[in-house]
């Protein structure tokens, strides 16, 4: 039925726009072509961020100096962060396959605003230049974490002003997105797609908007606060001047809690379309997970002081912040619960995206459950600054929204690119990562509780087996990774081409070719059913179909 | 494009007469506020000026952009800003006022 | 491709370009909230050397800013009721008072700049050194407060100046004024804005 779609019109990347070549890539308003845009800069970046990861899990495999010194390894961890967090994870899901997806899942031509929308992906470019660019300049590159705490930020003698302003106009990058998509689902959804016909990965999206909204100017005023104390030694956040330097955290976190959450809320999005496809089945409790998203988009606004407690807050404030911080987890439980109770009974399909999903649960929750221990007063002040933080932030970030990102790549490569990836070589991927992941971070647990502080280049003789086993870890990791973008690069070429609903998944983007053509729809969808009401598959795929 | 685009017009939006007369309003508010603050109100200095500032602001924002004319849902989503503004105003100060 | 998804793509939306700009607008309420926190912050560890401080500012020179903040954000709504109306001409004059109006705030603001940096009160100057820590805070603030709301003036003012061109040129017209809409919303964030930035500055003493 598809493969008549497919080869009878135009893909997206056959349409010719004002521009050819590189240019109808770079300056297109296509949300398609600016999804796949930020897809490879992310890759590229993330890529980049590994090595430096592996470099540094590299000095760590044995004692006293290995391959760098304290300077290089601090330069090297804060590029690690910066490059991975504002390059890769903070636009991550959203930017790459939110863009791509959201307005096709709505049944929308293009976002609400395609040139804004340009304009943020350009941004973001030029932000990651700055970056780049930052570690060829007068001082050397920045060796202030990617938390740019003062006063340190302050008094450094590296040069920490570029970077900043890198992550100033990544910002900007950031929030530019937030308002396409909020306007783009309250404006662009197709006849008969009411709120509560959504599927959960707009939800999440649209959660996440707000919180991009709502959060990044914070340290866009923060950063833009740093450069000014800096530059014009005006008394802001320098204690030497009178100012608070606790005052900066909180004002950092403000933002950098939340941003947490812009990481994972569009992942569990991800899971929640994942999930009902390759079980067929009704997602379970759809408006309890919808509305936790919101839920979690706000309550997750008001916990940034956990990051704090050892910072000589209040303790009035570290007591409320950790209540708070219980409440938070309380939204993401019904998130898991609600996975694992749409596939009771299913009849699920054992495919690469499910397997991701499967070790995201297991590693999340690990994730999720060790943050508690970090929520909690008296636990947080003896992990606090060790590997336990460390491989906490991993699993949630990485066995989380990273393994999700992989996930959404495997789930709709083949309506972006229209191919097939290899099954075989992708399940051995997921494989090989989980074991990596678990032999890398799940040791830095074991590290962390025996008392091993973060963000040194070396390490006392009792930790020595564990950073082998860590190291050696990330080598099997690494792996993994190759494995799986070379499978993905190999089926870019010569893989079988892809029906258009590989999946017989229920959301509108299956209901058009793989390439989706120019302004995504030959029809004008109108839909009928909720996205996972696979008692009326062959109804509303019939319907669709015209 | 079939039919002529016309702009989405407001049902009630305010003339000339009416805005005029918010402006004069939000003068005398001015010259209240500077006056006040000439008087020893001691503690209460910033409260009386906090309580005008936001008479003045509530005027801008449902008069002069309209808040209060257009679709409830910008006055919602308004309202959860400053919702949100006041809780990370709370939430900051469990820290300040308790050190 | 057929070309009837064309004509729904390329439909106007005034509604969601407003919703657009409010969102924005969200961000810089959000940007300056992160700045009043501070203020917040300091004035409560500072209470009175911020008292002490404030007397250097002018507040003859700060009111009057602040009524000709409020009357150009008048002459701006007016534009737009003009331009609703069709009346073209009466919304062009009412757009260029704004901009006037906007540029004499600023002229006013840099003599007030100028007179503190001539008094040695700005960071690094020699008067500012022999201060305490909450006055210099309180100039920091200041300087940075007011410095931001200086640039969203200066923004405002180009932002204004495209609306008049394209009010001269049609561009905006008795049928399509949603951009005028959208920067006259802009314009009265700076008023917003300032109605707080006056008092907490101005006011203390």
């Amino acid at each position: 039925m598809s493969n008549s779609i497919s080869t009878s019109i135009k893909s997206f990347y056959e349409y010719e726009g004002k521009h050819r070549g590189i240019l109808g890539w770079i300056l297109s308003t296509d949300h398609k072509r600016i999804g796949l845009l930020y897809l490879w800069s992310m890759v590229g970046f993330f890529l980049v961020g590994v090595f430096l990861g592996f470099l540094m899990r590299l000095e760590m495999l044995s004692m006293g100096k290995t391959i760098m010194g304290p300077q290089t390894y601090n330069a090297i961890f804060t590029l690690h962060g910066i490059i991975m967090i504002f390059l890769f994870i903070v636009p991550g899901i959203p930017a790459a396959f939110g863009n791509f997806f959201l307005p096709i899942m709505i049944g929308a031509e293009d976002v609400q605003f395609p040139r804004l929308n340009l304009l943020s992906w350009w941004l973001y470019v030029t932000g990651g230049l700055f970056a780049i660019i930052s570690l060829f300049l007068s001082g050397g590159p920045i060796d202030t974490g990617w938390t740019f705490y003062v006063p340190y930020s302050i008094r450094t003698t590296t040069q920490v002003i570029l970077p900043l302003i890198a992550a100033f106009i990544l910002g900007f990058s950031s929030i530019l997105t937030g308002i396409n998509f909020i306007t783009t689902v309250h404006r662009m959804r197709a006849k008969g797609m009411t709120f509560f016909k959504l599927p959960l990965f707009v939800w999440a999206l649209y959660a996440t908007g707000w919180i991009q909204i709502i959060g990044t100017p914070v340290i866009g005023i923060t950063i833009l606060l740093v450069i000014i104390e800096r530059v014009f030694s005006v008394g802001l956040f320098d204690p030497a001047l009178g100012g608070d330097p606790i005052l900066f955290q909180h004002l950092f976190w403000i933002y950098s809690h939340p941003a947490v959450y812009i990481m994972i809320l569009p992942a569990m999005g991800v899971v929640s379309e994942i999930i009902p496809t390759f079980a067929r089945k009704h997602i379970f409790g759809y408006k309890a997970i919808a509305f936790s998203s919101l839920a979690i988009a706000f309550i997750g606004t008001l916990v940034w002081g956990h990051h704090m407690f050892t910072s000589g807050m209040s303790d009035t404030a570290r007591w409320v912040y950790s209540f708070l911080t219980y409440i938070v987890a309380l939204p993401s439980a019904v998130k898991v619960f609600n996975w694992v109770a749409t596939m009771y009974k299913g009849s699920i399909r054992m495919s690469a995206p499910f397997v991701f999903v499967m070790a995201f649960i297991v590693l999340f929750s690990i994730g999720g459950l060790t943050g508690l221990i970090l929520g909690s007063v008296a636990t947080n002040v003896h992990v606090h600054d060790t590997y336990f933080v460390v491989a906490h932030f991993h699993f949630v970030m990485f066995g989380g929204t990273g393994f999700i990102f992989f996930a959404a790549l495997h789930y709709w490569f083949p309506k972006m690119f229209g191919k097939m990836y290899n099954e075989k070589i992708a399940m051995t991927a997921v494989g090989i990562l989980t074991i990596g992941f678990l032999m890398l971070y799940f040791t830095m647990f074991i590290l962390g509780y025996e008392g091993m502080p973060r963000r040194y280049y070396d390490y006392l003789p009792q930790f020595q087996f564990l950073h082998i086993l860590a190291t050696v870890g990330s080598w099997v990791l690494i792996s993994g990774l190759l494995l799986m973008f070379g499978n993905l690069l190999y089926s870019l070429r010569k893989g079988a081409s892809a029906k258009a609903n590989p999946w017989n998944g229920m959301t509108l983007e299956w209901m058009t070719s793989s390439p989706p053509p120019f302004e995504n729809f030959n029809y004008h969808p109108e839909i009928k059913f909720g996205p996972y009401e696979y008692e009326h598959y062959e109804e509303a795929v019939k319907d669709e179909y015209k | 494009m079939e039919e002529k685009p016309v702009h989405q017009e407001h049902k009630n939006s305010p003339g000339y007469g009416y805005n005029i007369l918010i402006w004069l309003t939000l003068i005398s508010l001015t010259c209240v506020s500077v006056a006040v603050a000439g008087l020893d109100l001691g503690a209460y200095i910033l409260l009386t000026a906090l309580v005008i500032a936001t008479i003045k602001s509530t005027l801008v924002i449902n008069i002069f952009m309209h808040i209060k004319f257009d679709d409830p849902i910008f006055k919602l989503f308004f309202s959860l800003i400053i919702f949100t503004l006041f809780v990370l105003f709370v939430l900051t100060a469990f820290d300040i006022l308790y050190r | 491709m057929s070309t009837n998804s064309h004509n729904i793509a390329h439909h106007r939306d005034d509604f969601g370009s407003k919703m657009g700009m409010w969102l924005f607008l969200f961000t810089e309420l959000i940007l300056f909230g992160g700045l009043f926190i501070m203020y917040m912050v300091y004035r409560v560890e500072y209470s009175e050397q911020f008292h002490l401080a404030a007397k250097e500012l002018n507040l003859a020179l700060g009111t009057i800013n602040t009524l000709i903040l409020l009357t150009s954000s008048l002459t701006m709504v007016l534009s737009i009721v003009a331009i609703g109306r069709g009346s073209k001409k009466i919304s062009i004059f009412y757009l260029i008072s704004t901009i006037l109006l906007a540029l004499g705030f600023m002229v006013i603001k840099a003599f007030e700049w100028g007179a503190k940096f001539s008094h040695g009160l700005y960071p690094g100057g020699t008067e500012l050194a022999n201060l305490s820590n909450g006055e210099v805070i309180f100039f920091g603030m200041y300087f940075v407060m007011t410095g931001l709301h200086a640039l969203h003036v200066l923004i405002g003012i180009v932002i204004l100046s495209f609306m008049l061109v394209f009010l001269l040129r049609d561009k905006i017209n008795k049928d399509n004024y949603i951009k005028l809409e959208a920067g006259g919303l802009y314009w009265h964030l700076v008023d917003l804005i300032w109605i707080y930035l006056f008092p907490l500055f101005y006011l203390l003493h």
